[in-house]
Parts: C-alpha cells; sequence; structure tokens
C-alpha cells in the first residue's frame, strides 16, 4: 500500500481519538460548575447574574481543554502530513491520543475549582472578587497539563520524519502520544481537586486567604511533577526516537511510553487529593498551617514514589540495550509487560496514598497535639498502599532481566506480556482500597486520639486483607512467568 | 514462530485470559475491602468499646468480598494449568 494512504487513515484515526476523547472532560468539568451555580442560585435568586456570569467564566476557562483538542482534530484533518514521511500516520495518532487525554484531566480539573468558588460566593458576597482571582489562577494551573499535551501534539505533527523506514519510529510516535496523553490526565485532575478545596476554604475562612493560596500554588506545583515527567519521556522519545532497529526497540519506547503515562496517573491525582485535605485542614484549623504544609510535603513526597518508579523503569527501557534479549515475540512481550506492570500498579498506590496523606491533615488540624503519633500512622499506612507498586516494580524488574533461553513460542509471549498486565491491573484495586483505610484510620485517629493503637491495629488488619488480592496477583504472574 | 499451531493459538489466548482475570478481579475486592476497613476505623473511632464486635463484622464482610478475587485466582490457575 501507498504511504500516503496509511498516513491519510492515520490522520483521520488520530482526528477522531482527539476531539472524542478530549470532549469528555470539559464537558463533566463543566456540568459540575454549571450543577454548584444552580444549587447556588437555589440559595440567593437575588444574585443569579452573578453566578450566572462567574459560572461563564469558569466554564469558559475549563473550554480551553477541549478547544485545543478541537484545533489538533481540525489540523489532523486538513493538513496533509504525507510529505513529512510513511512514519507519520504514528504521529498524528500520537497527537490525537496525546491531546484528546491530556484535555480530559484537565477539563474536569478546571470545572472543580468553577464549581466550589460559585458555591463560596453564596456563602460569602462580599469575596468576590478575590474568590474570582482565586478560582481562575487555580484553573489556570489545571490547564497545564493540556497546554504540555497540546506542545507534544505539535512536536509531534511538526516532526519532519521523511526518510525514515515505517518501523521503529512509528513507536516512538505512538509511545510519545501515550506518555504525554495518559500523564496529563492526573495532574489536571489532581491540580482541579486541590482548587477547588482552596475557593471552598477560602468561602468558609475568608481571612485565610494567603494561607490557602500559598498551600494551593505549593500543593497544585507538586501534583504537576508527574505530568512534566511524562513530558519529558515524550520529548525524548520524539527528539532521541531510534531511526534504525528491530522488533526490541518498538518493544522499549512502547514500553517506556506506557510505563510513565500510566505511572503518572495516580501520582498526580494523589498529590491532588493530598493537597485537598491539606487546604480543607487549614480551613478548619488554621493555627497548624506550618504542620499541615510539612505533612503535605511528605505525604506528597511519598505519594510520588510510583512515578518515580514508572520513571525509572522508562529511562531503563530507553537506555538500556538488552543485548541479551531475544529479538523476538518473547523479548517483545517481556519488555512491553514490564512497562504496563510498573505503570499501572502504580495508579492505585498513588492515589492511594494522596488519600491517606489528606486525612493525615485533617487529623492533625483536629487533634495538633497528636501531630507525631499522626505522622507514624499515616506513614504506617501510606507504606502498605506502596506495596502494590512495589511489586509492580518488581515484575517489572524480572519480566526485563529475566533470561529467556527456551523456544519462542506465541504460548511464551503471551505469557510474558500477561503477566505485566495481571499485576498491573491487579496492584490497581489493593493500592487504592489500602488508600481507603488508611485514610480513615488517619481521620479516626483525629477524633479519638486516645485510641490510636486500637485504631492502626484494625487499619493494619484491613490492609492486609486488601492486599490479599495483590499478592494472587502477583503469584500468578510469578506462574506466568516462571512456571509456564 | 512462522508456524502458529492451533494448540498454540489456544495456549496463548489461555494465559492472557488468566492475566487478565487475575489483574481485573484484584481491582474490586483491593478497592471494596478497603472502603469496609476504613469504615471500620472509623466505627471504632466513634465507639471503641465495640471495637471486637466492628472488626469481626469487618472482616466477615471482607470474606465476602474477598469471594470475587478467589473466583479469579482459581479461574486464572485453571486456565493456566488445566485447559
Amino acid at each position: 500500500m501507498e504511504a500516503e494512504f496509511i498516513v491519510h487513515a492515520g490522520q483521520y484515526l488520530g482526528a477522531g481519538l482527539c476531539i472524542g476523547l478530549g470532549a469528555i472532560g470539559a464537558a463533566l468539568g463543566e456540568g459540575y460548575t454549571g450543577g454548584l451555580a444552580n444549587t447556588s442560585i437555589s440559595r440567593r435568586p437575588a444574585m443569579a447574574p452573578t453566578y450566572t456570569r462567574t459560572m461563564l467564566v469558569a466554564q469558559a476557562v475549563a473550554e480551553t481543554s477541549a478547544i485545543f483538542a478541537l484545533m489538533v482534530s481540525v489540523l489532523l484533518l486538513f493538513t496533509d502530513l504525507s510529505g513529512m514521511g510513511v512514519c507519520q500516520w504514528a504521529a498524528a495518532i500520537g497527537a490525537g491520543l496525546s491531546m484528546g487525554l491530556g484535555a480530559f484531566g484537565s477539563g474536569i480539573g478546571a470545572g472543580l475549582p468553577g464549581g466550589q468558588a460559585i458555591w463560596g460566593l453564596s456563602r460569602q458576597p462580599q469575596t468576590a472578587s478575590h474568590m474570582t482571582t482565586t478560582m481562575l489562577v487555580s484553573q489556570a494551573i489545571c490547564q497545564t497539563p493540556a497546554i504540555f499535551s497540546l506542545v507534544v501534539a505539535f512536536l509531534l505533527i511538526f516532526k519532519d520524519a521523511s526518510g525514515y523506514p515505517l518501523w521503529p519510529y512509528s513507536a516512538s510516535f505512538l509511545a510519545a502520544g501515550l506518555a504525554m496523553g495518559l500523564g496529563a490526565i492526573g495532574s489536571g485532575w489532581g491540580g482541579g481537586m486541590t482548587g477547588g478545596a482552596c475557593c471552598e476554604g477560602f468561602a468558609r475562612q475568608p481571612r485565610l486567604r494567603s494561607q490557602l493560596m500559598t498551600m494551593n500554588l505549593v500543593g497544585q506545583a507538586v501534583s504537576q511533577t508527574p505530568a512534566i515527567f511524562a513530558l519529558l519521556i515524550a520529548i525524548m522519545l520524539v527528539v532521541g526516537g531510534k531511526t534504525e532497529g528491530n522488533i526490541l526497540t518498538v518493544a522499549t519506547t512502547l514500553g517506556a511510553g506506557l510505563a510513565i503515562g500510566f505511572g503518572a496517573i495516580g501520582s498526580g491525582l494523589g498529590n491532588g487529593a493530598n493537597a485537598q485535605g491539606a487546604c480543607e485542614a487549614v480551613t478548619m484549623n488554621s493555627g497548624t498551617s506550618k504542620d499541615m504544609m510539612t505533612f503535605m510535603l511528605v505525604g506528597q513526597a511519598i505519594g510520588q514514589t510510583p512515578v518515580i518508579f514508572a520513571l525509572v523503569v522508562s529511562l531503563m527501557l530507553i537506555f538500556i540495550p538488552f543485548s541479551g534479549m531475544p529479538a523476538n515475540l518473547v523479548g517483545f512481550s517481556a519488555l512491553v509487560g514490564a512497562g504496563l506492570s510498573v505503570g499501572i500498579a502504580g495508579i492505585g498506590s498513588g492515589f492511594g496514598n494522596g488519600l491517606n496523606g489528606a486525612s493525615a491533615c485533617r487529623g492533625v488540624a483536629l487533634a495538633p497535639a497528636e501531630r507525631g503519633s499522626m505522622l507514624t500512622l499515616m506513614l504506617v499506612g501510606q507504606a502498605v498502599a506502596q506495596t502494590p507498586a512495589i511489586f509492580g516494580l518488581l515484575v517489572a524488574f524480572i519480566l526485563m532481566f529475566k533470561g529467556y533461553p527456551g523456544p519462542a513460542t506465541l504460548p511464551a509471549a503471551m505469557a510474558l506480556l500477561s503477566a505485566g498486565l495481571c499485576m498491573g491491573f491487579g496492584g490497581l484495586g489493593p493500592g487504592v482500597g489500602n488508600g481507603f483505610t488508611g485514610a480513615a484510620a488517619c481521620e479516626a485517629a483525629g477524633h479519638r486520639p486516645d485510641q490510636r493503637g486500637l485504631i492502626m491495629r484494625t487499619m493494619l488488619v484491613a490492609q492486609a486483607v486488601a492486599q490479599s488480592t495483590a499478592i494472587y496477583a502477583l503469584v500468578i504472574a510469578f506462574v506466568l512467568i516462571f512456571v509456564v | 514462530m512462522e508456524n502458529i499451531s492451533g494448540a498454540d493459538l489456544v495456549r496463548a489466548a489461555a494465559f492472557i485470559g488468566a492475566g487478565i482475570a487475575m489483574g481485573l478481579g484484584a481491582i474490586g475486592p483491593g478497592v471494596g475491602e478497603g472502603f469496609a476497613g476504613g469504615k471500620a476505623c472509623e466505627a471504632i473511632g466513634r465507639n471503641p468499646d465495640e471495637a471486637g464486635l466492628l472488626t469481626r463484622t469487618m472482616l466477615v464482610a471482607q470474606a465476602v468480598a474477598e469471594s470475587t478475587g478467589i473466583y479469579s485466582l482459581v479461574v486464572a490457575l485453571l486456565l493456566i494449568f488445566v485447559v
């Protein structure tokens, strides 16, 4: 088939993916804003014009990410990319995935401060101008991942790959799109949770404006880190992409993109949730805002671990030659499976750690004198919630570095890919569940510091039970790798 | 790898099925049991005198929630070793 047709087919597929995925987030976020606007109007009908105006401003900001997606979509429809090489089919699909998925998180995220700001105005009408500023600042930060996604989409579309053979460079384009698109979801959405809590807190305690804003900006900045890692890997994949190689080059490229893309989701969401809890805690008890900053940053640092695991695996996949790996479907499955395992398993742990950290902040606000024991409880809970991500990392390392001397059969290859999927998805649920338990334990200990021993024991028992399915997944992954 | 037999294809599909079964099957129990555990911690915080009863109830609820994870495990093992 002629290259021209392949590229055009990729462009149309990419355009559809881009606006299809990109339209989801903004609409959800705007719906949330609209819903809270009506709640506020029902409370104070006389203020309807003000609330409607604020709603429209907030929705316009949330719409931005969808407009980016529309722009990329139209660009893909009406620009002929076939002059820039046969790999451009993958650039078009990658650009669609990057912008489409990237717009999802930012669209939802930008809606959350919008809704909370209007609801806040109905509580404290005199805060109007400051509230709008707080809302717009929070929303602007939520849009950052969508802007990264737009940059990567343009980079992919306008990268001249003429003269490159179809493979392996097509994989660089696809992997860069996946990395940036998936990697933007968590940071955009998580940042919105933080911004929403900041607007809500400001409405409850207008005098805490500067403290809340500091917490909001620091918290959102940390939440953006996973998206920045994803941007880094995406740029490396496009600019440093290999133009010659074999099936293993394709595998390492795709594996690296999938690892950092999925791995960034949980940490982005979790860091946002953690900062949300810190903003709520400052509102509850402003005297503890210094402690709160410490708790938030410690919690976020631990919540960041899964994305750092994913970053490490991504960089290893990009830079290690894997010369001992058989250049066939077995090697391919092992390397892609490694990326999936560390990436997907990290989603649960990252988010779970964030929930836990958020509740620890609220717990300190309830019982400031007990902050030492609260820190212990938070760290123990987070350590347990981290286990699934560590299992994911372990399986990824085994897949990457175990030798494969056996015959290259289809079942042998699929068993390895399946092991990665199994540990990845299997780690997701226990990570989130352990986070729920740890979060509730921190809050309960805040209410009843005298019972913290009993509460910690219950937490550990419950987490051990919730961990069991991650252990089943690990066992099945080991059986798939070592036995069959 | 050039000539893939029908039996190979079946085994490959069984392995992929096992991974998906255990992987996806672990999500629900993990989240659900964690939620139940969280509520138990909250309840014990509110009423520590009933800690024994609350823990027992939590474990019963988690055991039930675990069942689907065990179904997934059994099916995954069947796919790997039996079929």
